[in-house]
């Protein structure tokens, strides 16, 4: 039948044939999964959004003051304007006392000198698309500024932890005896000491910015993958396929990376986008309390902070785009994760 | 039973030594210099040198490592930086604010979610079921956070129910009037994650054969749930509630800060903001040491609950 069809197209024989792989197997069963396929789709605008502002072509002048302070969003329309007091003129006749002023003789030249600078007034927007906050900088590129802080720093540090806790777990798996020991023993002394303190503790000595808090979270956060990946090591070291690996002669890092790994990578993928919601999360906390990103940068977390004293004043937009972009995207991640947890390890379906 | 037990407190020793070691090299390598951030900014050079002596400074590591240790097992935590009160006394002095908050929590917590968890677990796949499940997923997308932000302003600004925040010298006070919007809002935005949780545990269980045959033999579904499955359900659960058990004294340090409750979790934060190195340290060696001690009880009460575990 094969000979019949064209090259190029897999004929159903050869298909059968060879055994599915683990990814195809996983994406087949993904594609089923509406809602599944719905937050990879919104998981993925996030990501064009996210490329599109980290070049610069998106929300790159999130920092221009572009509207009057607490611009409201456009749909509410402009605030209205404040009553003022203006102070009534004096009423007398005007008086000259440039014969006692003693600054007057220099006043002609400070105004030659001002009239050498050109300041352009600006005209402030009244109303901005989604707002303004209290220095008038638009609200939705904020957010979406935000947005690739917070994402950037939770990927960055999701796939640190992921590294370092691949590869200890590898280790101490695949090792065991002292090694194990050893590892074992540095996973009872990080996991022993409360999640939240050792971020501070760590925060006080790296300082802020998105470098360190992704690095922050990482030493962090590598714990449970570490005990994940050592089971599995555990597991896989005695099968049949990593003993033929050896006696064929492939070297100890090679059974390790180019045989177990592969077949345990499913696990960390799952592992790992757990880990990329629960930093995102610390993320946002850690900026709150002004522990996170540096001043200069934006994060759902920094504008939930600045969100906070604006709701007492009656201005809500910046805080309801920030959680509104965070919890768009958190939700889809999450059940993205769900997804490709059901996919990949159709066993532990309906457990949770 | 003895016998483990001193078996386990043994065991204790070198992961406390582990958390010791991090935390002394960790400071000493990547933090500032203490005598520096001691003398403040106009110090002279000579009063540096005077602390750098005082503190031990000027000695080689392991004896500065030397004095650290004798520090612990003394009991000594040494002194704030910042405000010279001693750790102790620091210690002593914040941590009933936090249980005061932490405690009616960590309670609520487990007796609201506990029933809706057997509930839904129980009626699994059914429209409740399925909206809880919803419910709690996207509860939990949003930061916590924006939760006390809205709850804050909405109940304490808006309705005026309760005051915005503040905190007494009377523990009865605290409890009603301070107490009750951090801990509706903390145990609002907990009960989803909690209830999901609780509804793996006690789905695992009604999946064994003991339940069919407990239900083949004309048990009424009563005594089905809450005699048989409730009490197996029950061993993951207390993990779960030991392994909650030490934050609740590091307590949840964003409800501190909101709500301007002099508790521990407060006291963490302003430490870290004027680089408290003595306070941060101790916390940390002490929270690990009672994090050990705790989980070493909920293993005995594991024997307590579930005869058939054997302590080895």
């Amino acid at each position: 039948m094969s000979a019949v069809l064209p090259v190029g197209v897999p004929s159903l024989d050869s298909e059968l044939a060879r055994s599915e792989t683990v990814w195809r197997a996983a994406w087949r069963r993904l594609r089923r999964d509406r809602l599944g396929v719905v937050s990879v789709v919104i998981v993925l605008i996030f990501v064009v959004l996210i490329a599109l502002t980290a070049s610069g072509i998106v929300a790159s002048g999130w920092q221009r003051e572009v509207g009057v302070p607490s611009a409201p969003p456009t749909f509410l329309g402009p605030a209205p304007p404040a009553e003022q007091s203006v102070a009534a003129a004096p009423a007398g006749p005007r008086v000259d006392i440039s014969a006692v002023d003693p600054l007057a003789p220099r006043y002609q030249e400070w105004a030659e000198r001002a009239a050498k600078y050109k300041t352009v007034e600006q005209p402030k927007a009244q109303t901005l698309p989604f707002g303004g906050d209290r220095v008038g900088r638009d609200v939705l590129a904020k957010a979406m500024k935000g947005t690739q802080t917070s994402v950037f720093v939770g990927l960055l540090g999701a796939i640190v932890a992921t590294v370092i806790g691949t590869i200890l777990g590898a280790l101490a798996g695949f090792f065991g005896g002292r090694i194990g020991d050893f590892l074992e023993w540095l996973y009872a002394v990080f996991t022993s000491i409360p999640d939240i303190l050792l971020i501070l503790s760590f925060a006080v000595i790296f300082g802020r910015g998105i470098g360190s808090v992704a690095m922050i979270l990482a030493l962090v956060g590598w714990t449970g993958l570490y005990r994940q990946v050592r089971a599995e090591f555990l597991k896989h070291s005695t099968r049949d396929y990593v003993r033929a690996a050896e006696a064929v002669g492939a070297s100890t890092g090679s059974r390790m990376f180019r045989h177990i790994l592969p077949n345990v990578s499913h696990v960390i993928l799952v592992r790992m986008s757990l880990l990329v919601v629960g930093f995102i999360k610390f993320e946002v906390i850690l900026s709150y309390l002004g522990l996170g990103v540096g001043v200069d940068d934006v994060s759902w977390g920094t504008m939930l902070a600045e969100a906070q004293s604006e709701l007492i004043l009656g201005y809500w937009w910046q805080l309801v785009a920030a959680t509104a972009f965070m919890a768009l995207f958190v939700t889809a991640f999450s059940l993205m994760t769900d997804a490709l947890r059901d996919a990949l390890d159709p066993k532990l379906r309906g457990l949770e | 039973m003895t016998a483990y037990l001193i078996r386990r407190l043994w065991q204790i020793v070198p992961t406390l030594l582990g958390v010791v070691l991090l935390v002394f090299f960790l400071f000493k390598a990547f933090g500032g210099d203490p005598a520096e951030v001691l003398a403040g900014l106009n110090a002279s050079p000579q009063t540096v040198e005077a602390i750098r002596t005082q503190l031990g400074l000027n000695q080689p590591w392991y004896v500065q490592l030397y004095i650290y240790l004798k520090g612990i097992v003394t009991f000594d935590w040494g002194r704030s930086w910042a405000t010279n009160e001693s750790v102790a006394h620091l210690f002593a002095t914040r941590l009933p604010a936090t249980l005061t908050v932490m405690l009616p929590i960590l309670i609520l917590d487990t007796l609201v979610a506990l029933p809706i968890a057997m509930w839904v677990a129980y009626r699994r796949g059914s429209l409740g079921d399925r909206a809880i499940m919803i419910v709690s997923t996207l509860a939990l997308s949003v930061s916590f956070l924006v939760y006390i932000i809205v709850g804050q302003y909405v109940f304490g600004f808006e309705l005026g129910w309760f005051p915005v925040q503040g905190w007494s010298d009377s523990v009865v006070t605290n409890l009603v009037t301070y107490v009750p919007l951090p801990v509706m809002l903390a145990v609002l935005v907990g009960i989803a994650p909690q209830t999901r949780l609780y509804r793996t545990f006690f789905l695992d269980e009604l999946g064994h054969d003991y339940v069919r045959t407990a239900r083949a033999k004309g048990m009424n579904e009563r005594t089905v749930l809450f005699r048989h499955v409730l009490r197996n359900a029950m061993v993951p659960i207390l993990t779960n509630i030991g392994l909650a058990l030490p934050g609740i004294f590091v307590g949840s340090f964003l409800i501190e800060v909101f709500f301007s409750i002099p508790g521990l979790g407060r006291e963490v934060i302003l430490a870290v903001n004027r680089n408290d190195y003595p306070v941060i340290q101790a916390l940390t060696v002490y929270l690990a040491m009672l994090t050990m001690l705790i989980n070493l009880a909920v293993d005995i009460l594991y024997k307590l609950v579930d005869p058939r575990v054997v302590l080895k």
